[in-house]
């Protein structure tokens, strides 16, 4: 396989940004009320994090050491910016659903974490392909957190209902939360955590 | 009288970890002993309230005169990151004793993503405690601001109690750790569900 294909890949299982480094703990619990929504998030920090990853890389070294990290936050903020703005514009309902979250991509620590352990010392293209892979990653768990929380909580699928009825509410607030991602991660480390 | 419905509400029906989820990150990392919770939560509460006053008077005489308000989110992280910054040189020099205890959590905070989170939403969002739906004047916001720290020591100190208790206990190989934490928040949020209807 070659290089990028296995950056990619390893952002997705061996490195995999929620169940393996914990990382971006609070967009992951609070957007994941159903698997849309979870999705949406994934793919709104995706963004972010190919990005600033590019970016990062593209003026590492000429940025002095001792304000690397003001410098690298500002640049996340920037494109945190705009896709604040292309969202309000172009897709202002999930916009308003994932609220304060959006912004809030600016503190999520993948983001800073993969610029400063990745992106700073490796090129454009591997960075590139770094950010995708961490980021499909973070979007596939999202994604699967949002679904298990959908069907247990209101008995649908990415608003597909099939399960009559109300559903189980507490799925879909605060304790479902913690619980899910709880026991999704035991399944991900009795399962497919290589020792 | 509004005051303490803020209050009530930033603390225990919107508590800010368990019903909000923000600021999980140092929630889990740093609740393993008491003891760090205790100066966690102290560094938390300092910088929120901080913060909160600082972005508020910014985002009024900078942003909203100049219409600049989409660089909200660039100003607020600079403001708060420069805050943290000064704060931490400030109690070196004036009161060692309290920049020991503080000391290792100071700049973990600038990426808690609480600090942020609470000075966005003081500026974005309306709240409604009893009356009708409005924007927080300052004072509100100072005390929902501080109101919201407390909440989350509240929450941290209750759960590195938990925890605590815990790490005596045997549990599955695969729950061992974060799982079983995650699982154990899960379970104090529900107690803290019991709250919400207190304050509409």
């Amino acid at each position: 396989m070659s290089s990028k294909g296995r950056l990619i890949l390893d952002g997705f299982v061996r490195n995999n940004p929620t169940f393996v480094l914990l990382l971006g703990m609070c967009p992951t619990l609070a957007t994941t009320t159903s698997a849309i929504n979870g999705l949406s998030m994934g793919l709104a920090t995706l963004f972010v994090l190919v990005l600033s990853n590019m970016a990062i890389s593209a003026i590492a070294s000429v940025v002095p050491d001792k304000v690397h990290i003001p410098v690298y936050i500002v640049v996340i903020a920037t494109f945190v910016t705009l896709l604040q703005l292309l969202m309000q514009a172009y897709t202002p309902a999930v916009y308003e659903t994932l609220g304060l979250f959006i912004p809030l991509i600016v503190v999520n620590c993948i983001v800073l974490g993969r610029a400063e352990a990745f992106a700073s010392r490796n090129g454009i293209v591997a960075s590139a392909a770094d950010g995708l892979g961490v980021g499909l990653g973070f979007t596939l768990a999202l994604t699967v957190l949002g679904a298990v929380r959908e069907i247990l909580g209101s008995g649908s699928i990415f608003g597909w209902k099939f399960i009559p009825g109300d559903g189980m509410l507490a799925f879909v607030m605060a304790p479902g939360a913690f619980i899910c991602l709880g026991y999704l991660m035991v399944l991900f480390n009795k399962y497919l955590k290589k020792e | 009288m509004e005051y303490f419905l803020i209050i009530i509400s930033a603390i225990f029906v919107n508590n800010i970890v368990l019903a909000q989820f923000l600021g999980i990150c140092p929630f889990l990392g740093v609740s393993n002993r008491l003891s760090t919770a205790t100066g966690m939560s102290g560094a938390v509460c300092f910088v929120i309230t901080l913060a909160t006053l600082v972005t508020y008077l910014v985002n009024k005489y900078l942003l909203v005169p100049f219409g600049i308000e989409f660089l909200q989110t660039i100003a607020f992280i600079l403001v708060i990151a420069a805050l943290v910054q000064m704060v931490e040189i400030v109690l070196k020099k004036t009161s060692p004793s309290l920049y020991s205890a503080l000391g290792i959590f100071l700049p973990l905070i600038t990426t808690n993503c609480a600090v942020l989170g609470v000075a966005l939403s003081v500026v974005t969002k309306q709240f409604t405690f009893g009356g009708e739906a409005h924007f927080l004047n300052l004072g509100e916001s100072l005390v929902y601001a501080f109101a919201t720290s407390l909440g989350y020591g509240l929450a941290m100190v209750i759960f590195a109690g938990i925890r605590e208790h815990l790490a005596m206990n045997e549990v599955p190989r695969a729950f061992k750790g974060v799982p079983i934490a995650l699982v154990t928040v899960g379970i104090l949020a529900m107690a803290f569900m019991g709250f919400s209807g207190m304050v509409k």
